[in-house]
């Protein structure tokens, strides 16, 4: 028999429902899979597992009596990012090591009403800021991938991606601001989507770069990303920025059809020196979609090159000012001093870790008076017109195919990364845009590299029509049949 | 309204001062959390997670909030932006817990408007709005609990506050009190803010240049920050005037800052120079959408509007017939007006205005009660005054009612009847006293038919005294000159 770790999310529901196995046993193998597993990957920070249990207990009794909900008794794992009632909550970052909310996120108190329990609090980088999740204060996430050299899992959703892959959780949620969910998916050999900004309330998750930030799934497949998103998304009051729309079935598009669907491809992503490899499959996911019917259609997103120094921008100034109430003052640590100012000083010295001053620094620059217009403004003029080239192109298709990422996983601990924060940026430059536009977009498998990495394809769709992503990447997924761990 | 000029070595200098007000506005809850806005709790009683900016809170508008500024505006005759944005205005501050505060900069919500004010000599003056935005206040630091701590109450953090911002328009100290006072006498009637500037839910800074008379553009001003009165702002304003003008006399110059003014020693004192003011790193806030306002929603706060003082103040001159001063004393208060027109329904304004100025007035002064509590209601002045205007009583009776009402808060009629204070008007009762009168002061009647005209007076009042002050004054008169001429 397969481990019950090893299954997805429709399977194991399929069998809760049959009353195969119930909630219980279903998260005790997760708590024992964990227990045995995550010193090998620090995929956890946090576990819960007597909230888990105790909510197994009640999934049983829901699953007796017939009430059981749509994720009833799915053991997952929660991105340290989202505020979670009476568990520590930390965001990855010395600062707020010790912080225990008494709230509860929206979406993460959408899962619990759905049914879902929480085996505990996954790896990011530090406040999210980091494409390695190098940067958390905890350390970093192992990619379960690895063999002879530790690899990093990709960030910041690093230990989101990576908890899914080595089976320590069904699904997870995760955060994207700038690719966090879709390049760790594309590095650990998982799922991943960031849907339309406004889709999943941002109430309770600690903020990044409020313009940016949408909270999306991370799971096996794309059939547990609809089921995982259809309980995660709707409107909330609480959040200004969510959107007042209806929220389709996403499982509903799982199986249809492609026939017809015009599927772009944009010049601009085939980038000189690209990796050989990533554009074979790149190739290769063009042709399964045309041969299921798909039309294949060139399309061009002129300003893309443009996107990445434009999210260098805009991202750290909303941060600057989303991380100046770290002060030590109503919560988190604080490290005092003779006044004021060096209390302000010596918390946020001692608290924040290199990445995250970095990005503070650069965002309080691009702010500053005398350097607005040249940075932050131009920034928000290129984000409008990366946003017309979308515009532009979906008058040609229906949705967009390209890598996620321009390599490969890398080893903890890489040089070259460390040294120059830039050639780690460059690793968003698939996903970014999609950010600035604020569009949906999904990460799923395509293959493994020679190395016998995992490497991932994206497929950025309309606004709110993430419908159309999930029939594509359904198909491709089907073509793919990638071999998970 | 005479010039307010500064004389120095025989030139002259005019004050140019505009003013930077914030309103508290007046709402159940805070202006981006449902916590309660209400005053007098224990410390840290009305805090949100949102106030204290815990991780992964969002502001969320509360429309109150912008219904009111609305209706500010309105009440300013200024223009309503149906596109206005927030933007974050980034600070470190321990009573600023979010690390910035969320305001608007570049698209306030109230474009330019414009308010008259009413000026000692009668004349008015119009005051031109620049702006007004709405923002989030700050908590309150407490320092004088402990000596080396200090501490902090997140109560009025959050509350909504309009900021206004008026063009550099006074010319003198009396005009920006004029318009501080009006302003105040506006928000109270429009119900958006209590404007009481002791309890620092109206503040107000004073910026302030002078300039020679003649000369074109502006001198280099400095900011007077947080005055707390009426009077005090008037008193900043010209000490800070005669503070630069002793500089030039010097044939000195000064930089812009900002400054506090002292008013025990009614001087301004130096607070930070302008080039340290804080780099505020303003941007548009990403948690809020731009606010967009219909003009459904504009029509229909315009319909609630109640009507202004300015507008009551004609009303009162042309259609009352008081006095512009009358007009505008009685405006400037909303209870007043309201007690006003409650008093003279039905009766004559003008009296009741004499006696509401008067006797009233003074009542509520000797007693140190506010309108809301005065012992003479407003029916019982318009029935004094009622009992007047028909003769029932006399002006000088009608003093001893008063004084009776302003004691017990009777009815004046009741007062009168119980009493036995109605006014003789009967013709032949006070013609026996007039004649028992003249009877008896034959050399006094001599005089007076000898030419001492004066000494009509004198018998009305003896004829007033033997009735015990209950005849007719007219009819007296009447009588008497009937009697005493021919």
């Amino acid at each position: 028999m397969t481990e019950l770790t090893n299954l997805t999310i429709h399977e194991t529901l399929r069998k809760l429902r049959a009353r195969e196995v119930s909630p219980i046993e279903v998260t005790e193998a997760y708590i024992k899979k964990i227990e045995e597993n995550n010193s090998k990957y620090n995929a956890y920070v946090t576990t819960s597992f007597d909230k888990a249990l105790d909510g197994a207990k009640e999934s049983e009794k829901r699953y007796i009596n017939g009430t059981n909900k749509s994720l009833d008794g799915i053991a997952i794992g929660v991105k340290d990012l989202f505020c979670t009632k009476d568990i520590r909550t930390t965001a990855c970052s010395h600062i707020i090591d010790n912080f225990v909310p008494k709230y509860e996120s929206n979406v993460t108190q959408n899962l619990l009403n759905d049914g879902a329990l929480f085996l505990g609090k996954l790896n990011l980088d530090e406040f999210a800021m980091g494409g390695s999740n190098e940067t958390s204060c905890f350390g970093p996430v192992v990619n379960p991938w690895s063999k002879d050299v530790k690899l990093v899992a990709g960030g910041s959703s690093g230990g989101s991606a990576a908890a899914v892959s080595a089976n320590l959780c069904a699904g997870s949620t995760g955060t994207d601001t700038g690719g966090s969910i879709r390049q760790p998916a594309a590095f650990c050999g998982v799922t991943g989507i960031k849907p339309t900004y406004g889709r999943c309330s941002r109430y309770g998750v600690i903020a990044f770069a409020s313009s940016l930030d949408q909270a999306g799934p991370i799971c096996k497949d794309v059939t547990d990303c609809a089921l995982m998103l259809n309980s995660m998304a709707g409107y909330d009051n609480r959040d200004a920025t969510s959107s007042n729309v209806s929220v389709p079935d996403f499982t509903s598009f799982i199986g249809q059809d492609i026939r017809g669907l015009k599927v772009g491809i944009p010049d601009e992503y085939r980038i000189e020196g690209m990796n050989e490899e990533i554009a074979q499959y790149w190739n290769k996911a063009t042709k399964m979609l045309e041969e299921r019917g798909a039309e294949i259609v060139r399309i061009s997103l002129p300003h893309t090159k443009y996107a990445l120094p434009s999210y260098y921008v805009i991202a750290p100034a909303e941060a600057s000012s989303n991380l100046a109430r770290y002060d030590g003052i109503r919560y988190g640590n604080r490290v005092d001093g003779n006044n004021m100012e060096e209390l302000y000083i010596n918390t946020r010295t001692q608290g924040f870790g290199k990445e995250v001053k970095r990005r503070i620094l650069i965002g309080t620059y691009v702010l500053s008076a005398g350097f607005y217009d040249a940075y932050y403004l131009k920034a928000q003029k290129v984000r409008r017109l990366i946003k017309n080239d979308f515009d532009e192109a979906f008058k040609k298709c229906d949705v967009i195919l390209t890598p996620t990422t321009p390599v490969e996983a890398f080893a903890i601990g890489d040089k070259t990364m460390s040294e120059n924060p830039i050639n780690m940026y460059l690793n968003d430059v698939y996903t970014v845009s999609v950010n600035l536009a604020g569009l949906p977009a999904m990460s799923l498998p395509i293959g493994l590299s020679k190395n016998g990495l995992p490497l991932g394809m994206q497929l950025i769709g309309k606004a709110f029509d993430e419908a159309t992503i999930f029939k594509t990447a359904y198909q491709l997924e089907r073509d793919v049949n990638f071999k998970r761990i | 309204m005479a010039e307010y000029i500064l004389e120095s070595n025989g030139e002259k200098w005019e004050i140019i001062c505009g003013l930077e007000i914030h309103c508290q506005i007046i709402s159940k809850s805070k202006i981006f959390s449902g916590a309660s806005t209400e005053f007098g709790v224990d410390a840290n009683e009305n805090v949100s997670f949102v106030d204290v900016a815990m991780p992964g809170m969002l502001p969320v508008l509360n429309m109150e909030c912008v219904k009111q500024a609305v209706k500010t505006g309105l009440g300013l005759n200024a223009k309503i932006n149906k596109f206005s944005q927030f933007s974050r205005k980034n600070y470190f501050y321990a009573d600023l817990p979010q690390g910035y505060q969320i305001t608007q900069e570049k698209h306030p919500l109230i474009g330019e408007g414009h308010v008259s004010i009413d000026l000692s000599d009668g004349t008015t003056k119009e005051i031109g709005i620049e702006r007004i935005h709405i923002e989030q206040d700050t908590g309150k630091s407490i320092h004088d609990i402990d000596p080396k701590k200090s501490f902090i109450d997140y109560n009025r953090a959050g509350v909504g506050l309009m900021e206004l911002v008026t063009k550099p328009d006074f010319r003198s100290p009396d005009e920006a009190g004029a318009f501080l006072r009006k302003l105040r006498s506006i928000v109270r009637y429009l119900g958006t803010c209590d404007g009481n500037m002791d309890e620092g839910s109206m503040r107000c800074d004073a910026s302030v240049s002078i300039r020679k008379v003649g000369e074109t553009g502006f001198r280099p001003r400095c900011e007077i920050k947080n005055v707390n009165s009426v009077k005090f702002a008037m008193q900043a304003i010209e000490a800070e005037a005669k503070r630069q003008l002793e500089i030039y006399e010097k044939g000195e110059s000064f930089e812009q800052e900002s400054r506090q003014f002292d008013p025990t020693t009614c001087t301004t004192k130096y607070m930070r120079k302008k080039e340290y003011a804080h780099e505020y790193r303003q941007f548009p806030e990403p948690d809020l959408p731009p606010l967009v306002l219909t003009d459904e929603f504009i029509e229909e706060i315009k319909s609630q509007l109640v009507e202004l003082p300015d507008e009551k103040k004609r009303r009162y001159i042309s259609q009352m017939g008081l006095t512009a001063y009358d007009a505008m004393v009685i405006c400037e208060n909303k209870e007043v007006a309201e007690f006003f027109e409650e008093a003279s329904d039905g009766h004559d304004a003008k009296k009741v205005a004499n006696w509401l100025m008067g006797d009233f007035f003074a009542m509520l002064n000797k007693k140190g009660v506010d309108i809301n509590n005065s012992p003479v209601s407003a029916k019982n002045l318009g029935k004094l005054v009622e009992l007047i205007s028909k003769d029932i009583i006399s002006g000088k009776i009608a003093k001893d009612v008063f004084e009776i009402m302003s004691e017990t808060g009777g009815d004046p009629e009741v007062i009168v009847e119980e009493k036995g204070l109605k006014q003789v008007t009967d013709t032949s009762a006070i013609e026996a006293i007039v004649d028992e009168i003249i009877a008896n002061n034959p050399d006094n009647v001599a005089s007076y038919k000898a030419g001492k005209n004066n000494l009509l007076g004198w018998f009305v009042g003896q004829v007033m005294k033997q009735s015990q002050g209950k005849a007719n004054p007219g009819v007296v008169n009447k009588l008497l000159r009937d009697k005493l001429d021919n």
